[in-house]
């Protein structure tokens, strides 16, 4: 293995964050369902909707954790790792970390114990305003980390300065760091990436219920809320998308033409590639289907005028081609996909004939990945694309690195970082697995009934005032100590685990 | 008030936080394989069940904070401390995973393979945190540049490792104390004596680290000799150290808690006014990272001393809420498994 340390600290840096944003969307989109799911409640007082809530909230908080634990490793990351970069950008790129924590992680993780421990502690009110405090705080924490990565890809309101023998950026305009030109348009892309996920997620279960005819009424409403969800947000993906895309064909030139597969810039409209591989030896794409003059119309509305290419670039700061031209399709690919999904959906829902359509719901049990895997591709795209620029036009990532730190520890690293993920993985689907096989709550009536005295009986013997872990309803409690309930709820009980 | 001042002092602010805080999440996972039987375990475990999280959104924010305001003493320390740090992050990584996936299967083999992460992972984070304190007070080789030149061995001094092990017995202690007001009966006799033996050791192993201080790293007592009333810091914090056992003999958890907390506050405080006015020691001929060499531009600290007014008053309501919710003791049923 003859990798060097810049090679080796790009591979940890790409696993580590790669693995951290499995989760962040995941809980901001769950998130977002749960608050429509007891509001519903609220509205309604429909108790389905609140066995609902609870029962998304157990996987939410599993994902949270390991969202979290892998989320602090980044936290510190850059300064192990790339400390020349933290010297270099510390005063712009610090305040928007150090605002992410105040602003955000206490938010979250403050309301997260009432969200999850609190179903029988606090009122319903003081309930739900925990939830969309969870929802908001981890918004705020996509807000503050994509305002500190696209400036790192278009960066404003600051100013070069000597500092101690080297360069470094200051900040001169606080908010024109903030509304840098590709903040607002990334931050919509990546909260309705994770909209989206949420919803296939959702999708994806209780498809699977429906198919094996288990809490049918339960899978029903689920469904069709994050039907809505996903259908709305997948459309708001390609508009967003779409600006995006022009963004960056003004902002950075390169890395569109890396996207595109375009190597050399015509006189005329330039053609847009459906699909295909590029060859940078030979500065073409091969196997492709192309649509003559589509990307002039896109980016200049203009079927006429061409687009820069790559050759307009110096050699020594042109992108890869290949990942990002491969890893932007796949994304977008997989956008219309799900835009087609979800809309033919509504049709047959709106019709009355969608769960009727197993295969169809087969469709969706399996589709999850898809938002998985156009999360990260997106990321891939984007932030390969920006290379050789750790900062763009300032900042090369080769001279970004924590030159002082030896080869050998930092493979050591990641190593470890591999195996402690691998296992994190593991633990993660065989615990999210257990949850959807054990299913939903028996939703529970608003006043005194036989269900009622579960939870109290719950309540007294688990709940407690110091709580349980994360994921612990009282549900699960009162399953395991059946032994203390009164005869009635051991009969609820017995009903809810053979359904 | 000078900007580089006030950020050195709310850097404190957060580090006091999270030693207060952390520090006795990561004592109940120290003392946890002491403690017999499945229930008891999930008690203790149960006690800081809703709290952990929150408690280490203080060194996030630490960490935000200090890349921010002073990012060449984030880089050189984190860089230069590189092994250690990943091994901090592994062991948060490992505890968190830990305390959530414990309970979720009733397999000996299981919780017997949690259990011990748990305690592992406390335990390495406590020490490492206590001897990278060491290290940065006691100092380290820095190049003129002000980066960490020393290499791996280079950490491993007398005094930083003495650190790391009075940050045990402190977590622990504080853990022990913690745990006394969250669990009742035989259990809370059993986690009495732990803080009795946890205590006594402390209180040693402070009195060797004050030895250490006083007698080998001598650019500790500047600030004294500059600040005589800074003395009263000592003894105030030998004050908090003798009202817990007044606490514990006369069996007023909340005060021994309270003594513990404030006894963790003054050490915090006496660790940061001997580093003042630097961040990271230098024990070669080159300058140490002080907190104008190594900070941000001047506007950049006001913009972030506004966030942190704004923000500040709103974390310690949440704060305040969450240990309000879930005051008082855990209660499991002896027929909870
Ligand atoms: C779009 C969203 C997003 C992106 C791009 C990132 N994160 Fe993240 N992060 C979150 C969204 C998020 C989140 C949703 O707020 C958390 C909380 C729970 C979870 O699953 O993810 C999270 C947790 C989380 C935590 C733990 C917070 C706590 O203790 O409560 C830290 C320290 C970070 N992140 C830091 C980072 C860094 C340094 C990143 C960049 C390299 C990063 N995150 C990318
Ligand atoms: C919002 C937070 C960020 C996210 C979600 C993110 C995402 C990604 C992803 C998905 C990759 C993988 C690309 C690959 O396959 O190589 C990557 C690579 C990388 N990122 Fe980022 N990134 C973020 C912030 C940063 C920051 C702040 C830095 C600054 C040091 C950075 C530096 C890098 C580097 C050096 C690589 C390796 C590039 C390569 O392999 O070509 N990223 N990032
Ligand atoms: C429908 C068509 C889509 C288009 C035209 C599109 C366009 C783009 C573009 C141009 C970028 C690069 C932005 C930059 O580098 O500044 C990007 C990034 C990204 N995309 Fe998409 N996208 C689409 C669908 C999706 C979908 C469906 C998802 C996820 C479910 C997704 C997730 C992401 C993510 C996470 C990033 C990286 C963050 C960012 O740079 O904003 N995209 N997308």
């Amino acid at each position: 293995m003859d990798l060097t340390l810049v090679e080796l600290s790009r591979a940890q840096f790409a696993l580590t964050v790669m693995f951290h944003y499995l989760f962040p969307p995941l809980s901001i989109g769950l998130g977002l369902l749960m608050v429509v799911m007891e509001g519903l409640y609220l509205r309604t007082g429909n108790p389905q909707y609140e066995a609902m809530a609870r029962f998304w909230t157990r996987i939410f908080a599993v994902n949270f954790a390991v969202g979290v634990a892998s989320g602090i490793t980044m936290e510190f990351q850059f300064g192990t790792n790339w400390a020349t970069y933290s010297r270099f950008v510390g005063d712009v790129f610090g305040s928007a970390l150090a605002a992410e924590g105040i602003f955000a992680f206490f938010l979250e993780s403050g309301f997260l114990a009432v969200l999850v421990f609190g179903w029988n502690r606090v009122g319903p009110r003081m309930h739900f305003l925990s939830t969309v405090m969870v929802f908001l705080g981890s918004c705020f924490s996509a807000v503050w980390i994509v305002i500190a990565n696209s400036w790192q890809h278009t960066p404003a309101g600051f100013r070069l300065v000597e500092h101690e023998g080297a360069l470094r950026a200051e900040i001169t305009d606080f908010w024109a760091m903030v509304f840098n030109p590709s903040a607002m348009h990334r931050l919509g892309h990546v909260l309705l990436g994770s909209f989206i996920l949420g919803a296939f997620f959702v999708m994806s279960i209780s498809a699977w219920y429906l198919l094996r005819h288990r809490h049918e009424d339960f899978a029903r409403k689920s469904f069709v809320i994050a039907l809505w969800v996903g259908a709305l947000a997948s459309w708001g993906e390609l508009v967003s998308g779409h600006s995006q895309a022009r963004a960056v064909a003004h902002n950075q030139p390169a890395k569109l033409a890396a996207f595109e597969g375009h190597f050399v810039t015509a006189d005329h409209g330039t053609e847009m590639w459906l699909m295909g591989w590029p060859n940078v030896e030979e500065q073409r794409v091969e196997y492709g289907i192309a649509i003559p003059k589509m990307l002039s119309l896109l980016v200049y509305d203009d079927f006429d005028r061409p687009v820069q290419a790559l050759d307009q670039t110096p050699p020594q700061d042109r992108p890869p081609v290949v990942v990002p031209f491969v890893s932007y399709h796949v994304m977008v690919g997989l956008g219309m996909l799900f835009i087609g999904m979800t809309s033919l959906a509504l049709v047959l829902w709106w019709r009355g004939r969608l769960f009727s359509q197993r295969w169809l719901l087969w469709a969706f049990v399996v589709a999850v990945i898809g938002p998985y895997v156009a999360n990260q591709t997106g990321w891939v795209a984007a932030e390969v694309g920006r290379q050789p620029w750790v900062v763009y036009g300032l900042l090369r990532t080769s001279d970004a690195v924590s030159a002082l730190v030896p080869r050998e520890q930092v493979l050591v690293s990641i190593i470890a970082f591999g195996l402690v993920y691998l296992a994190l993985l593991a633990v993660w689907l065989y615990v999210v697995n257990e949850k959807i096989r054990h299913g939903p709550p028996e939703p529970r009536p608003r006043d005194g009934s036989a269900s009622e005295s579960l939870v109290v009986a719950a309540a007294a013997v688990g709940m407690g005032r110091g709580g349980h872990s994360y994921t612990e309803t009282s549900a699960d409690v009162a399953a395991r100590s059946s032994v203390a309930l009164s005869r009635s709820a051991r009969e609820d009980e017995r009903e809810e685990e053979s359904r | 008030m000078d900007l580089h001042v006030l950020w050195f002092c709310l850097l404190g602010v957060l580090l006091m936080g999270y030693a207060i805080l952390d520090g006795f999440d990561l004592g109940v996972g120290i003392l946890h394989p002491l403690v017999r039987g499945d229930t008891e375990r999930r008690l203790v475990l149960n006690s800081i069940g809703p709290l952990w999280d929150g408690n280490e959104v203080w060194l996030v924010t630490f960490g935000g904070a200090l890349f921010a305001a002073f990012p060449d003493a984030y880089a050189t320390v984190l860089s230069g401390f590189y092994l250690p740090v990943i091994l901090v992050l592994l062991s948060l990584i490992g505890r968190a995973i830990s305390i959530e996936f414990r309970s979720k299967s009733t397999s000996r083999f299981w919780r017997a393979y949690w259990d011990f992460s748990f305690f592992l992972s406390s335990l390495v984070a406590t020490l490492v945190f206590g001897v990278a304190l060491g290290n940065v007070v006691g100092g380290i080789e820095l190049s003129a540049e002000g980066y960490y030149v020393g290499g791996l061995s280079g950490l491993l001094q007398p005094f930083a490792l003495a650190v790391g092990l009075l940050a045990v017995a402190g977590a622990a202690m504080h853990g022990a104390l913690y745990l006394q007001l969250k669990v009742e009966g035989a259990l809370r006799l059993e986690v009495r004596r732990w803080a009795w033996v946890a205590f006594f050791v402390f209180v040693g192993l402070n009195l060797v680290v004050a030895g250490m201080a006083l007698r080998g790293v001598p650019h500790l007592l500047l600030n004294f000799e500059r600040w005589p009333f800074a003395w009263a810091m000592p003894v105030l914090v030998g004050l908090a150290l003798a009202n817990i056992p007044r606490g514990l003999v006369r069996d007023r958890p909340l005060q021994a808690f309270a003594s513990s907390c404030a006894s963790i506050a003054g050490l915090t405080f006496l660790a940061a006014a001997a580093l003042y006015p630097n961040l990271v020691v230098s024990s070669s001929s080159a300058p140490s990272l002080d907190i104008w060499r190594s900070a941000s531009s001047e506007a950049t600290l006001r913009l972030m001393a506004i966030i942190a007014m704004i923000g500040m008053p709103l974390v310690a309501t949440y704060t305040a809420t969450v240990y309000w919710v879930f005051r008082g003791k855990v209660e499991l049923d002896e027929h909870s498994y």
